[in-house]
């Protein structure tokens, strides 16, 4: 317990500036919405005027109208998925490599605590961590709907399907880091590869909007959760959240395995 | 009760111990025993496999070949069990830089499920170490008390002390060999690796050389200095250097009347050796080990 009490301490002091970047990105976009809304001839006139393959690229003119308060939300969650995968890859990336890259690997694993304790509680602080921003993402959401959500009723089963998506979307960036840290010898940073694979994997998403097909799409947990599809269908895909769930098994096996083989990097 | 028992058997037993980095050599069949009360020092040049060895019997990286025991134990299947035991201090001293030195030392103790606050004081007033500072704000040499500090906070029955003096003062070098001696006094194992011999000379009662990877020697410190090489200083009014091209005659220099050599052989045919010349002065003492290793210590030729 001592372990998962000292990460968590670590993390507090940056987790409230994620928690409240992502209510803020939720709560200043969906603001536009009501202006946006009370022209909505206007603004499907607007949206006219724009390739079809850029709006594709960034979710909209799809079967929701960005004019509808799901439609615009479903644009603004997608854009709040990014800053989620950022942080979820960072924790991934971090929470175990951060022992060897600062240097303080010999004093935690030299202590009387078995290697795959540490794993399991370094681990469980970094979710915590997802789990609290995990909050902040349904209260933002909520709040965003009744402030700005506009004065036609909003149907909210399809809103929480949409955010039970969250936990697997941050695990499948966090695994992904956790994967890409055990299989290195030494990370050299952290933010750098978190933002990086949270972007090449939007994009993979959007221009699988605009070419189509199937096989970009499973790459990436964008459109494996896309805000789109979950707010129109009011459910999940269970064949792409299958591939997410089996993405996020098998890269938790194998980043524990290599970890509890590892040697640990020293400065001598 | 416990110590009792564990003095009958050896505390560290390495066994044909390899250690590959990739195709790098880190160490290859070490083989040491040490026995429970011992002051052992391990010494070598710089990328020896000093910090290798060590590194292995924690369990921080994995033999390649060969085993580890400590307490009987094995090292990779009990190693919380025998970590819980151990005192370390590594040789480059990490912790958490935003942590005041007090936290750092609550937090190692928390490890070890006791209360340890009083000791911590106490070794923290032999050490003259401010426990309410931060981590990043302390010298490095403040730095490495606070590894001496988090590596005997728990009273621990092994203490593995990886070039433990450097960045001390000599002031501080000499209150953490008596520290040292103290603990030894109560009972506590010392594994000492060293590159700089006079410590280890001062401290331990057994030596290990490593060179290259293995351990080319072990002896008593006592039989090194005894048995080997004395250091002879004559002076003498008019002897060419050739005069005394003898067996069993190292080193020799000559600086104006004075001839210096390491000598190793029956003292009797030094001393009828030395009586066939005119001597003014002469002075036989027993070397540095520095001196004694120093052939250990080059490398290997072409």
């Amino acid at each position: 317990m001592n372990i998962l009490l000292f990460e968590f301490k670590r993390y507090w002091s940056s987790l409230w500036i994620w928690i409240l970047s992502v209510m803020a990105q939720l709560l200043m976009f969906m603001a536009f919405y009501p202006v946006l809304a009370a022209d909505a001839a206007l603004l499907d006139l607007f949206l006219e005027h724009y390739p079809e393959e850029l709006l594709k690229a960034f979710g909209m003119g799809g079967e929701l109208s960005l004019a509808t308060a799901a439609g615009f939300f479903a644009f603004t969650f997608a854009l709040a998925q990014l800053t989620l995968a950022a942080q979820s890859a960072y924790y991934g990336f971090h929470f175990m490599s951060v022992e060897e890259r600062e240097l303080t690997a010999d004093f935690l694993y030299s202590k009387p605590v078995e290697r795959h304790h540490v794993i399991a509680l370094k681990y469980a602080a970094a979710l915590l961590a997802l789990l609290l921003t995990n909050v902040g993402i349904w209260a933002g959401t909520f709040l965003a709907l009744a402030w700005f959500g506009g004065e036609a009723p909003i149907e909210i089963w399809p809103f929480v399907s949409l955010l039970l998506t969250v936990p697997l979307f941050q695990l499948f960036f966090f695994s992904f880091g956790f994967l890409a840290t055990a299989a290195t010898k030494k990370i050299a940073s952290v933010m750098g590869p978190a933002v990086g694979v949270a972007f090449v994997l939007y994009m993979l998403s959007a221009l699988r909007r605009i070419v189509g097909g199937e096989l970009l799409g499973i790459l990436s947990p964008y459109y494996h959760f896309d805000p789109n599809y979950i707010l129109v269908a009011g459910e999940w895909s269970l064949r792409l959240t299958g591939i997410s769930l089996f993405f996020i098994i098998a890269a938790n096996v194998m980043a524990v395995r290599l970890f509890l083989k590892r040697d640990i990097y020293s400065a001598v | 009760m416990g110590r009792e028992i564990s003095l009958m058997r050896p505390i560290i037993e390495l066994n044909n111990l390899t250690k590959y980095y990739g195709k790098a050599r880190g160490i290859e069949n070490v083989n040491i025993s040490v026995q429970a009360g011992e002051i052992f020092g391990f010494i070598g040049p710089n990328g020896a496999g000093k910090t290798t060895t060590i590194r292995t019997m924690l369990g921080l990286i994995f033999p390649t070949s060969g085993s580890a025991k400590l307490f009987g134990l094995d090292c990779l299947k009990h190693g919380s069990a025998i970590r819980r035991r151990i005192g370390y201090l590594p040789s480059e001293v990490f912790y958490y830089d935003q942590m005041k030195v007090l936290d750092l030392l609550k937090y190692s103790a928390s490890f070890f499920h006791k209360d340890c606050s009083v000791r911590i004081h106490e070794l923290a007033e032999i050490m003259e170490l401010n426990v309410q500072r931060k981590i990043e704000d302390l010298s490095y040499g403040n730095k490495k008390k606070v590894g001496i500090v988090q590596g005997l906070l728990h009273e621990p029955e092994l203490l593995l002390l990886d070039e433990p003096t450097s960045g001390l003062d000599p002031l501080m070098q000499k209150k953490f060999f008596d520290l040292m001696v103290a603990e030894n006094k109560k009972g506590v194992t010392i594994f000492f690796s060293s590159h700089i011999l006079s410590e280890v000379q001062h401290l331990c009662t057994r030596v290990a050389v490593m060179k290259e990877g293995t351990v080319i020697k072990i002896e008593d410190i006592d039989t090194l200095r005894q048995d080997n090489y004395k250091r002879v200083a004559v002076k003498i009014k008019s002897a060419a250097i050739e005069q005394f091209a003898m067996a069993g005659l190292t080193n020799m220099s000559r600086d104006n009347q004075t001839i210096r050599f390491l000598w190793k052989g029956n003292a009797n045919a030094l001393i009828a050796e030395l009586a066939r010349n005119d001597i003014d002065d002469v002075v036989i003492e027993d070397p540095s080990l520095e001196e004694i290793f120093l052939h250990y210590y080059q490398p290997v030729g072409p």
